[in-house]
């Protein structure tokens, strides 16, 4: 039981992973989260005026309910498999965020500065939280998949697309965090 | 009881994202300065793996539970798409932590502000069907 309070190493992860992707490979579907907000788009009714969201959304509820059963297991993992762990960050990088204004680097999972109410409420970080999303959410339906879609279903299938896709991800991340951070922090 | 299984395969990734601590936005910011090796880890081991899956799928020929060939979907050929999206999706990612799966997981570990990401991403989705015609692709 105590292996399981403590975090897990990233050679259990990533095969636990792939048998998520597989397992759904082998019910008939495949891994992709990002399809469920195009889904929910649908649901919203978003396709009696957008043809892209005028398809039938009830083939795609199983998704929906992969999602409710990650929120549950985050839950579970959270609550009842953990134990307060920080997180075992590089002290490099907990060195870099403490200049740029992060406290309690690694204590919780999210930064406070970000995801706290109180930073919710501000103008900046209102606005990192609806921009981030904003491009999650527009840049995984014009790459046509995400980190499940991509990086993982899409590299393990060898698919030239996703190797294309997922060196974008790092474009963008690598451009966002060494360049852009350092404005807005 | 048809979805029961995709509810315990969610349960299962869920588990295993806040458990890895690849849901963690410093774990996030940490990989995008190379200085850890933990989140490369992990993607490189789910995709050995998914590899050798899939091969060992492909060669014995495995039918899924429908009966029929399993396979995955292919994506379409092309580039701008991936390249533009995929760096748009990963500005988005480094800035705010979370991808898709993670966020939905987030909401789980008591983490309601995430709630704001998810509806900016949605908002992000249906902008880019209404834009989509055009975009290069």
């Amino acid at each position: 039981m105590e292996i399981i309070l403590q975090p897990w190493p990233w050679y259990i992860s990533g095969p636990l992973i792939a048998l998520v992707m597989f397992f759904l490979v082998y019910f008939g579907k495949t891994f992709g989260m990002s399809s469920n907000l195009k889904t929910i788009c649908a649901i919203g009714g978003a396709g009696r005026k957008v043809p892209f969201f005028n398809f039938n959304w009830k083939e795609h509820q199983w998704n929906l309910i992969v999602v409710l059963g990650a929120v549950l297991g985050g839950f579970i993992a959270h609550f009842f498999l953990s134990v307060p762990t920080n997180i075992d960050l590089n002290p490099e990088t907990i060195e870099n965020l403490n200049q740029l204004g992060f406290n309690d680097v690694g204590k919780s999972l999210l930064p406070p500065e970000i995801y706290s109410w109180n930073s919710v409420f501000s103008i900046k970080g209102i606005l990192i939280l609806t921009i981030g999303g904003f491009l999650v959410g527009f840049g995984t339906r014009y790459a046509n998949g995400c980190t499940s879609g991509h990086a993982i279903t899409g590299l393990s299938s060898l698919q030239l697309p996703s190797l294309i896709a997922v060196i974008g991800f790092f474009i963008g991340g690598l451009i966002m965090i060494h360049l852009i951070f350092p404005i807005i922090f | 009881m048809k979805y029961f299984k995709f509810f315990t395969i969610g349960i299962l990734f869920g588990i295993v994202l806040v458990k890895s601590e690849a849901v963690s936005w410093y774990r996030i910011y940490e990989m995008f300065r190379f200085e850890s090796f933990h989140m490369y880890g992990i993607i490189g081991t789910a995709v050995a793996t998914g590899i050798v899956l899939l091969l060992i799928t492909k060669q014995y020929k495995f039918k899924n539970i429908e009966g029929s060939q399993m396979r995955v979907p292919l994506k379409d050929k092309g580039f701008l798409r991936y390249i533009i999206g995929g760096s748009i999706f990963g500005l988005g990612w480094a800035m705010s932590g979370a991808c898709p799966g993670p966020m939905y997981i987030l909401v789980g570990t008591g983490a309601f502000s995430v709630l704001i990401v998810i509806m900016a991403a949605i908002f992000g989705t249906y902008l880019y069907g209404v834009l989509k015609d055009k975009l290069p692709h």
